[in-house]
């Protein structure tokens, strides 16, 4: 998909530019443009060790188990009739922690993991189970609680208090994982109502 | 808003000093576990630099040939219907797509509207309550070779657009 997306956007500034008689901008941006990402991954590079820092510090003093552990009612919750010790429910929980910490690069492995084992459990596999729906879908939400390298980019571009936004994010970070969850039960219910017909 | 204020100015040294101190009472090297994490971070950081660069040169060209000027004009209308900065539509488009690529239009719209305008702010919460969703969809389920994914993408896509709406509407709110 990005081999597309990269593609197209270079193809039609190259037609827009010749079309507007803006090439002479088109040609400096492309000269531009991937100095101005190595100066783009400086103003990141603080933030990402900082907090990839703390984070180790979280790992190693079994702090985020302990968060997994807090969070379980709403586990029971969400993935009724998974057995909460089981593998899966483990890498369920520890990815949620790793999101909500920020913690990327933890998430996706464990994700994963999490994946494979609702697969073992997966009574038509190679279909999406309406476990592996609610857990992709809520993976594709946003659950960080701090979001750093927001933060460092309005730092970098002279906010006054480049933290203000944190209520304003939390508030459409419940909202809108609250609205995918929802709806992926619906439609989950709804597909099962109309199988429930057809027979 | 006050509390909303304190909250934020709290929150991250707060959060600091927690991991800082619970490290140091579950007997971690808490420096040293730190300088370990930190030097990864900077692992991370060098292996989106390629991405970054790819995604920086188009993006670049892409606004500097005014075509990125055409698509926010085809996308005001509705953008205008639903009180959404119109600024911030290039964000809406590449967010779900590419975490580099947003990153690089987010960048753009703060220097260009400032990070304490109501576009900024709204390009923030957005950048910041939204995630790379086809990329996690595409990622999760090739791990597994499941090709039925039944309703995650319009689920996933409830969740997104919420998320947009709201971004302004939380700005709205919070900063009146």
């Amino acid at each position: 998909m990005m081999n597309w997306i990269f593609c197209a956007m270079v193809g039609l500034s190259l037609i827009f530019g010749l079309l507007g008689g803006r090439m002479a901008e088109v040609s400096s941006a492309a000269v531009g443009g991937a100095s101005r990402a190595v100066s783009l991954s400086i103003k990141l590079l603080g933030a990402m060790c900082l907090w990839s820092g703390l984070m180790e510090v979280a790992q190693r003093s079994h702090l985020t188990e302990k968060l997994s552990r807090l969070m379980s009612p709403l586990f029971r919750l969400l993935f009724r009739g998974l057995s909460p010790t089981s593998p899966a429910a483990r890498a369920i929980t520890m990815n949620i922690t790793a999101n909500l910490l920020g913690l990327g690069n933890a998430a996706t492995p464990l994700g994963i993991a999490a994946m494979e084992e609702l697969e073992k459990q997966n009574p038509n596999p190679g279909t999406a189970s309406g476990h592996m729906v609610l857990f992709v879908v809520l993976n594709t939400a946003s659950l960080q609680l701090i979001p750093t390298t927001t933060a460092a980019l309005r730092l970098a571009a002279g906010s006054a208090a480049p933290l203000e936004i944190l209520p304003a994010v939390w508030f459409s970070s419940l909202c809108s994982v609250s609205a995918a969850l929802l709806a992926a039960k619906l439609f989950e219910l709804w597909g099962r109502r109309r199988r429930g017909m057809g027979k | 808003m006050e509390w909303a204020n304190s909250i934020s100015e709290l929150a991250l040294p707060t959060v600091v000093a927690f991991i800082a101190l619970w490290g140091l009472c579950h007997r971690v090297p808490v420096f040293d576990a730190f300088l370990e994490g930190a030097a990864g971070g900077v692992k991370t950081t060098l292996r989106v630099l390629p991405a970054l660069v790819g995604l920086m040169t188009a993006v670049e060209m892409f606004s500097a040939s005014g075509a990125l000027d055409v698509l926010t004009w085809a996308l005001k209308p509705l953008a205008d219907l639903m009180n959404f900065p119109a600024e911030v539509i290039p964000l809406t488009l590449l967010r779900p797509v590419s975490g580099s690529g947003a990153l690089v239009i987010f960048e753009n719209i703060l220097n260009a509207c400032g990070p304490d305008s109501f576009a900024g702010r709204v390009a923030s919460v957005l950048q910041g309550s939204t995630e790379t969703t086809f990329y996690t969809i595409a990622i999760y389920y090739g791990a597994v070779k499941v090709s039925r994914t039944r309703h995650t993408l319009p689920a996933a896509a409830v969740g997104d657009l919420t998320g947009f709406l709201l971004s302004a509407l939380a700005v709205r709110l919070f900063f009146g």
